[in-house]
């Protein structure tokens, strides 16, 4: 830490000559990594997509040839172009994987924890370039071995993104248990390394390197946000490689964590003793946690949005601090939520049902504090401003449904179904998903130093929006109607024959909003080369990313650390005569802080 | 063909995606306009789309409520009852929260677009608002909690005693029924009896006998071929046939640890013999039953959508599930006007690649109705049967077509 401040001070960004190797590749200048997530984060994003949009094809017309299914995936997974139940099955798995993992936990807080964290609280770079590295290459390493799960012969791991054992132990058991399980594990062993290096760094940074005058109290949203998030990483994430690591041992040495009286291929196994739900409640101690890992990020980064272009201060800041702990405690005692029909105590189910329910309340203080934000604010429509007003209506609407799934009585008939897939897909989904690219349109100026083309971004969000809400809304009836997830065909059932109507409009829904994605890719890479010079604060913001040079160096300021006097959030504050006060700026005789 | 012109679209969508963005930029230098400015022709633009969005998102919703908002027909369970109750007091509370915070976002969003000539208004917080927007979800919360533990707390629990017992055994991939019999007792199960006519490795002192037997007579007969081809086989193979006859005696070592237990004074070895196994679960109107649940390979899910009801199976845990059927098949055909119509029990729980195939057909008859079907039930041990004959493993019909035991199925496979 000493260090990077020593060989910064002296005000020469760029005192030594970079090579190539150690300025886009190996480097250790937080921009860079951040830069470096983002672009492996859009390309699992492609893939997940890609994926969900091959099984949407077999789930909307079941049976039904596609040429392009078979060009994908080959005679083995889609034979004459109907795809195989166990292809299926692998895609499904796959597609929540990276989804979950790859995309919103490494790709959004990778982004925007190591582009937003040293800028906003003003430090030269994160405590550990080094760790920071690390973290950005493990993250690299577990993609490919993930990506490279897919081609195995045996196909990828298949027993859903959950992986429950027996069904991922016992390599008898379906295809999708033999290597490509293995893979899965090693992969994620290896992004939960990844993500450790990344939380702790990102705690150290914030607690030891804010700048003179920034408070915690003074801290915005997103940092807040992003520093709740790594603590909620760096406290789970372990307990999910013990869990991995005694599923490997029940795979390779032996071992009964999670397996007794089984009899599967034929014959007995000898082993006794061990339970698979052992593995649930090692699983969703982290799983829980990671629902809030993947959307506080996001929160964070559409309350720092929603609030610059409302041109007006977010409502409620400490409430806001407040609630984000809130849910961030919360967020550990609920994981039993995920078990109410495994058999668990009844009465073990009721406290969980009471904790999770709690969850509600801070969640919709946040929502009412967004909305109050925006009341008698002046909103200018910016693509990142769309996206997070889209994040608001999707974080309400999905999240009131998680009232129903909370509830065990009523989970039990809902549990597992498509209600359950519609619920977590509008929450924690297109929530994060939508703080994703609201960040990526805000504060791309910041990464590459040109604009984005805005008209391409309204396109963007409106196509996104309908085909989001368009394929997950309907999914609350096929669910309750009582279509179980993760089912290849509903053929063999009469009595849900009545909700099939929906699935072909549900798959045309996500064909087209799969499409749509091609605005935004066409729209990140082009503008990184053609894209309109940035100017230095393009949205009149208030916070200190903005008061570097637009293309920052190694070090990002080129003089001394800025010092912040007031908190991130004077915005049309009627004692200044611009409708921003950025946070470098003095206060006023006889001013408040606030 | 179809390929190479769905790709030639994707492209020259591209390229068009491509060259109306340079039009734009052209004309964007020409006009001197920047891209973070955003105009007032597009902040109305997007208010005004935000509130066609937001009449289309409602109207759609509205639609899927009328059209697919009877989601199931009539609880046909004692329980299913409150959980519906429980369900339609949720979904208001949550429908009327979903069109107030969404219709507030929206319209909200649409009135406050930027207009030049106006300032936002400074406005930090407000402790009284917030107190009562923190009140007003912690007062539902606790109505909703409070209401909700109710209905678990009457749906869970011990059963009562006169509960009918029924065992649901789930294996890749279908599912199969044990009913006690006439001693009311189940028969002792165990994973390591299991053969192919005994899904549910139920024990009997003869069934042990056979089993132990053929394990003893496969071990010697494996070692026997050891010892006569030696000198021809390879030590892996050597090594792979040890192997197993390890496993062997490992396996007739758990056999003989089990032991014989009584309940209600009848021994649990015993208990089995007039046990009942079906295809479907009958189960009679009007009494209580206590659906036992058990897994042999991997996890599973009992889903009785129609019941409201739902268990995972899990190897090595038994779970429970109690439920009063209400309403028979033959009274909810009626209902539905569906002569087709009947109760289902489906597996939801990932297991595999038919898992989207595994079922059970559920019947809900009259007591009398239900008491003759299973008087018409062939036994797990057929009573005229003499004893000595009784394992069919030992038949070679049987070992001819399927491998009968685990041991021989050991050889076979070799």
């Amino acid at each position: 830490m000493a260090h990077a401040h020593d060989t910064h001070h002296d005000g020469h960004a760029h005192h030594h000559k970079e090579s190539w190797i150690s300025k886009y590749v190996f480097s250790q200048d937080h921009k860079m990594i951040s830069k470096q997530f983002l672009v492996t984060a859009i390309f699992m994003g492609v893939i997940a997509v890609t994926l969900s949009v091959l099984f949407r094809l077999q789930l909307g017309w079941n049976g039904q040839s596609f040429g392009i299914l078979n060009a994908l995936l080959g005679d083995r997974w889609a034979p004459n172009g109907v795809l195989s139940s166990n292809a299926y099955l692998a895609l499904v798995t796959i597609h929540g994987t990276i989804m979950v993992f790859f995309v919103l936990t490494g790709g959004l807080s990778g982004t925007f924890a190591n582009l937003l964290i040293p800028l906003q609280i003003g430090a030269r770079d994160m405590a550990s370039g080094f760790l920071n590295m690390l973290s950005y290459w493990f993250f690299f390493t577990s993609s490919v071995i993930m990506v490279a799960s897919l081609f195995v012969e045996t196909g990828a791991a298949s027993g859903g993104w959950t992986i429950y054992p027996p069904l991922s132990a016992l390599p008898d058991a379906m295809p999708g248990s033999g290597l490509g399980m293995t893979l899965w594990l090693i992969s994620m062993v290896i992004f939960v390394a990844s993500s450790l290096l990344a939380g702790l760094n990102y705690i150290v940074t914030i607690i030891n390197l804010r700048t003179k005058g920034m408070k915690m109290t003074r801290l915005p949203l997103t940092v807040w946000a992003l520093f709740v998030t790594a603590i909620l990483g760096v406290l789970s994430f372990p307990v999910l490689v013990s869990c991995v690591v005694l599923l490997l041992m029940d795979r390779g040495f032996g071992t009964a964590f999670y397996l007794s009286d089984i009899y599967i291929g034929g014959q007995p196994l000898d082993v006794t003793g061990g339970s698979p739900l052992l593995f649930q409640h090692l699983f969703w101690f982290l799983g829980h946690p990671e629902v809030y890992i993947v959307l506080l990020p996001a929160l964070g980064i559409s309350s720092e949005i929603i609030s610059t272009n409302a041109r007006k201060p977010i409502f409620g800041y400490k409430a806001m601090v407040g609630s984000i702990l809130a849910i961030g405690f919360l967020s550990f005692i609920v994981w039993g939520h995920h078990m109410y029909v495994t058999g668990m105590n009844p009465f073990l189910g009721s406290v969980f049902v009471f904790t999770t329910l709690l969850i509600a309340i801070p969640s919709a203080v946040k929502a009412f504090n967004y909305i109050t934000t925006l009341y008698q604010g002046n909103i200018r429509m910016t693509p990142g401003m769309l996206f997070s007003i889209g994040l608001v209506s999707t974080f309400v609407t999905g999240g009131l449904t998680g009232i129903i799934l909370a509830d065990s009585a009523l989970d039990v008939n809902v549990h597992d179904t498509y209600f359950v897939v519609a619920h977590f897909h509008i929450v924690m989904g297109m929530s994060a998903i939508f703080g994703m690219l609201a960040g990526v349109y805000h504060w791309f100026p910041k990464m590459y130093g040109r604009m984005m083309n805005t008209k391409l971004g309204f396109a963007h969000f409106w196509l996104t929006l309908v085909c989001g809400f368009g394929v997950f809304f309907p999914m609350h009836f096929v669910g309750m109607a009582g279509s179980p997830r993760r089912y290849y065909a509903y053929t063999e059932f009469p009595f849900l024959q009545w909700v099939e109507d929906l699935q072909p409009i549900i798959s045309t829904f996500a064909i087209v909003g799969g499409l749509a994605q091609l605005l935004f890719l066409f729209n990140f890479f082009h503008s990184i080369w053609f894209g309109q010079k940035a100017p230095a604060n393009p949205w009149g913001s208030n916070t200190l990313e903005w008061t570097t040079p637009v293309k920052p160096g190694h070090g990002n300021w080129p003089g001394a650390l800025p010092e912040v006097h007031r908190w991130a959030y004077d915005y049309s504050n009627p004692e200044h005569e611009e409708d921003f006060v950025p946070q470098t700026v003095p206060l006023k005789a006889g001013e408040h802080a606030h | 063909m179809l390929n190479l012109l769905i790709i030639l679209v994707l492209v020259l969508a591209v390229i068009a995606v491509f060259q109306l963005t340079r039009v734009y930029e052209y004309s964007r230098s020409i006009r001197n306009t920047r891209e973070e400015e955003i105009s007032h022709a597009d902040n109305k633009l997007n208010a005004w789309l935000m509130l066609v969005w937001m009449v289309a998102f409602f109207i759609g919703t509205i639609v899927l409520y009328v059209k697919y908002g009877n989601y199931l027909p009539p609880p046909a369970s004692e329980h299913g009852v409150n959980v519906d109750n429980l369900m339609a007091f949720n979904i208001w509370i949550i429908t009327i929260a979903f069109f107030l915070m969404n219709g507030a976002l929206f319209i909200i969003t649409y009135k406050f677009y930027y207009r030049k000539d106006r300032k936002a208004r400074f406005h930090l917080h407000d402790n009284r608002l917030e107190m009562l927007w923190t009140m007003i979800p912690g007062v539902l919360m606790a109505v909703i909690i409070i209401y909700g533990l109710i209905t678990w707390g009457k749906m869970t629990g011990p059963a009562s005693a006169d509960a009918l017992k029924i065992e649901v055994y789930s294996k890749q991939f279908d599912w199969t029924a044990r009913y006690s019999g006439k001693d009311g007792v189940f028969g002792a199960a165990n994973f390591n009896m299991i053969t192919s006519d005994n899904i549910f490795g139920i024990i009997t002192p003869d069934r042990m006998k056979v089993m132990l037997d053929s394990i003893d007579g496969d071990i010697s007969e494996t070692e026997a071929y050891i010892e006569r081809e030696k000198a021809l086989l390879s030590d892996e193979k050597i090594e792979v046939l040890e192997d197993q006859i390890y496993r062997m005696k490992r396996h007739k070592q758990r056999l003989m640890d089990l032991d014989e237990d009584q309940l209600n004074g009848i021994s649990t070895w015993t208990a089995g013999a007039d046990d009942v196994i079906a295809k479907e679960l009958h189960l009679p109107v009007g009494q209580e039953v206590e659906l036992i649940f058990t897994s042999r390979d991997v996890l599973h899910s009992a889903y009785l959508p129609h019941f409201r009801a739902q268990m995972n199976t899990v190897p090595g845990v038994p779970t429970r599930f109690k439920m009063k059927p209400t309403i028979t098949t033959e009274e909810m055909r009626q209902e539905l006007k569906d002569p087709a119509f009947d109760y289902i029990l489906l597996c939801n729980k990932v297991c595999g690649a038919t898992h989207y195939n595994m079922k059970m057909k559920v019947i809900v008859e009259s007591p009398e109705a239900y008491a003759k079907w299973l008087e018409s039930q062939k036994l797990f041990v057929p009573v005229e049967a003499p004893a000595a004959e009784v394992p069919a493993t030992a038949s070679p019909d049987t070992t001819a077509s399927a491998p009968a035991s685990p041991a021989t199925a050991m050889v076979v496979n070799r």
